[in-house]
């Protein structure tokens, strides 16, 4: 009995710490929920998101001009659809979270969305670019700062077709909602544009190897093979396009831009790979030298990663939202849907009717040197480098 | 077709079917002694790969550049570790349970595999994420044609069917693999005759958990990644092979794994379009075979089993 006895008097002080710890602030604390992958394959996005939300909030608790001291909970969705249900239930059913802001993964985040409208809770999406999202329903509780995935493919097969005068594409997708969403848009505007798809491949995310549906494209000989999916099957696809010496100018998505991809592949064989994504570089972002500043100064272990600036903008948006507001899941949703030209650090944030934020600008990365930069900004729109085929 | 691109594909298939023949042959030889599914074995074959990654990292950390040094030493220590990990399997899991159902056995690897895949995922540092697996063999290619092959996927074809074949000579050829084959027919007898069945049954575990390790590090050379759910994938890959083989039986074992290889390159290539269903078509496929053929194409008919 005494090991017992002394745990419940460990437990009791443990107990009345806790209920000490708030009255030490003067301010009211209120709780905002990240949710991120922060384990699994794409986890590193899903970290440098919440080291950038954590930093907002740093930032924001620092200024004693705020009337509320923010406290962010961050859950674990994995990548994964169930995990993801689990841990939004477990955000919205929780009355003294306010706010909701997730996910990376638009594969999990859909399948969150039923949660978040049956719970009312307010949501802004940092990361995923899944339509759907946004515009698969009518409901007044989910915004979303990041793009929809359907303008960087209008943007990527003009460009293809038209500046770069491409013409025959073979496209390997995961067949997750995200993957096939991608393909569907890009499909859609190579047709407009006149180019041709000679063969589509579909690959659960988690498959290692492709070699067969690679050898496939092989056989088809075209001249660009687009990618639709995340970074660690499109390190495994480039590697696998390597080992069986296709030449084709390898042409990604959003979800794979960042360091990791060309960590994961080496600069080498990155070099030259295409992606797009609707952010600027950070550097020519409005906000963008302050975040990489304080990002630098708070000495985290890893890189913001490229949705690093939407997580800290949804962040502050929330914040700054629930200042005026104060703490009430209703009025936050209609004070964040009528939000209107706020100024981010990505830039200026406007919702439209859907929650959708009508702002984000779709650039063309290029790998050069290990590193994605602007393509208008490398050597090879400049004709120094050349893409392949060229 | 091209020629090229068909030897491409059979190369690639055989890559494959050789790693998923290893596996299924591990399966096969527990199921030869002792009729029972180890369902563990496939968190074996990851443990293993972790095991060499670890070797690996700790060699590169103190310093040793030899690659082969290196390889050998990852292998030494992958091959040994889950020997030492199937015996202790066998005998604190597997063969006190021997005179209970087999359904107990079966529930008992499951549970082991899974808290052996979750101790990977929680105690190796951030082993949730996949691990990059080092670039050890040389990757210099050859062209013919459409034809590209590497030779670190030639050493790795080698390496997996000597090393079957090995087994194979192992269990036929010598002594002790006598003795498997006689416990496999018969353990009283075996046991009369003075064969020492415990040490049989552990060497067993012992070797199909060796060749796990094999085809652990061998699939991490190959892709350069892996994850502490390699094994899931593969685990269920290889059991099927194993039992549409004719599960006790090593040549139907790597027939059934080359099978399930071929099957699911034959899918991409027959049906590209629907190569998003590649395992719906190779499962189902497997499914219409057992159904045809419940003992396994190599089954009962031939009385030799392992």
């Amino acid at each position: 009995m005494k090991p017992e006895f002394k745990s419940r008097i460990a437990g009791l002080a443990a107990a009345a710490l806790v209920a000490l710890a708030p009255t030490a602030s003067a301010k009211e604390v209120v709780k905002i929920a990240f949710l991120a992958p922060l384990t699994g394959s794409v986890s590193a996005d899903g970290i440098g998101g919440r080291n950038s939300a954590e930093l907002a909030v740093k930032i924001h608790n620092a200024d004693p001009k705020s009337k509320y001291e923010f406290q962010l909970v961050t859950l674990d969705d994995e990548c994964k659809p169930s995990t993801g249900v689990q841990v939004a239930t477990k955000a919205s059913a929780d009355p003294s979270i306010m706010t909701v802001i997730g996910s990376y993964c638009s594969a999990a985040t859909i399948a969150m969305v039923p949660v978040f409208i049956r719970f009312q809770v307010p949501v802004v999406v940092w990361a995923a670019v899944l339509p759907a999202i946004t515009y698969g329903q009518k409901t007044k509780n989910i915004n979303r700062v990041s793009a929809t995935l359907i303008n960087q493919n209008r943007v990527a097969a003009e460009f293809m077709v038209k500046n770069q005068h491409y013409k025959r594409w073979a496209a390997l997708y995961d067949t997750t909602d995200y993957g096939k969403a991608m393909l569907h848009y890009f499909e859609q505007f190579l047709k407009e544009q006149g180019g041709t798809m000679l063969g589509t491949f579909g690959v659960p995310p988690d498959q290692q190897d492709v070699t067969a549906e690679l050898t496939k494209i092989k056989e088809l000989n075209p001249e660009v093979i687009y990618f639709g999916g995340l970074t660690p099957l499109g390190v495994r696809v480039l590697k696998q396009m390597d080992q069986l010496g296709i030449k084709a100018q390898f042409q990604g998505t959003s979800g794979m831009v960042g360091p990791s991809f060309i960590e994961g592949v080496g600069p080498k064989l990155a070099e030259g790979v295409l992606a797009m994504y609707d952010q600027k570089p950070v550097e020519e972002l409005p906000g963008g030298k302050f975040f990489m500043d304080e990002y630098a100064k708070a000495k985290y272990n890893e890189p913001p990663a490229a949705y690093g600036p939407y997580a800290y903008s949804a962040t502050t948006l929330v914040m700054d939202t629930i200042e005026k507001t104060g703490p009430d899941r209703e009025k936050i949703n209609t004070a964040l849907r009528q939000t209107k030209d706020y100024q981010a650090i990505v830039g200026k944030i406007t919702f439209d009717d859907h929650g959708q934020n009508v702002n984000p600008t779709t650039t063309k990365y290029i790998v050069q040197d290990g590193k994605f930069i602007d393509w208008d900004k490398s050597e090879y729109a400049t004709g120094k480098r050349k893409l392949k085929g060229h | 077709m091209d020629i090229g691109f068909l030897a491409q594909f059979v190369l690639s298939g055989v890559m494959l079917g050789v790693v998923y023949a290893m596996v299924a042959v591990g399966f096969t030889l527990y199921f030869g002694v002792l009729d029972v599914i180890n369902f563990s074995h496939a968190d074996v074959l990851t443990a293993g790969a972790f095991l060499s990654l670890a070797t690996y990292l700790g060699l590169t950390a103190a310093g040793v550049q030899m690659p082969f040094a290196v390889l050998a030493l990852m292998l030494v220590a992958g091959l040994a570790g889950m020997a030492a990990l199937g015996m202790v399997i066998a005998k604190f899991f597997v063969l006190p349970l021997r005179h209970a159902p087999p359904f107990i056995t079966l529930l008992m690897t499951l549970m082991l595999g899974t808290a052996m895949r979750e101790a990977i995922r929680l105690f190796y540092p951030s082993g949730s994420n996949p691990q990059s697996f080092p670039k050890l063999l040389p990757k210099t290619a050859y062209h013919w044609g459409n034809l590209l092959v590497r030779e670190d996927t030639l050493i790795l074809i080698a390496t997996g069917i000597a090393v079957i074949a090995l087994v194979s000579i192992f269990i036929n050829r010598t002594r002790l693999g006598l003795a498997i084959r006689a416990v496999a027919q018969d353990g009283e007898t075996a046991r009369i005759m003075g064969i020492h069945f415990e040490w049989i049954v552990l060497l067993v575990f012992a070797l199909g958990s060796a060749l796990a390790a094999i085809a652990g590090v061998m699939n991490g050379l190959y892709y350069n990644e892996v994850s502490f759910s390699t094994g899931l994938r593969l685990g269920i890959i290889g059991f099927c092979a194993a039992v549409v083989g004719g599960l006790g039986n090593m040549y139907g074992a790597i027939l059934g794994g080359f099978l399930f290889a071929l099957l699911q390159t034959v899918a991409v290539v027959a049906m590209p379009a629907f190569s998003a269903y590649k395992d719906v078509f190779a499962f189902t496929a497997i499914i219409l075979l057992m159904v045809i053929k419940p003992t396994g194409l190599i089954g009962e008919a031939t009385s030799e089993r392992v």
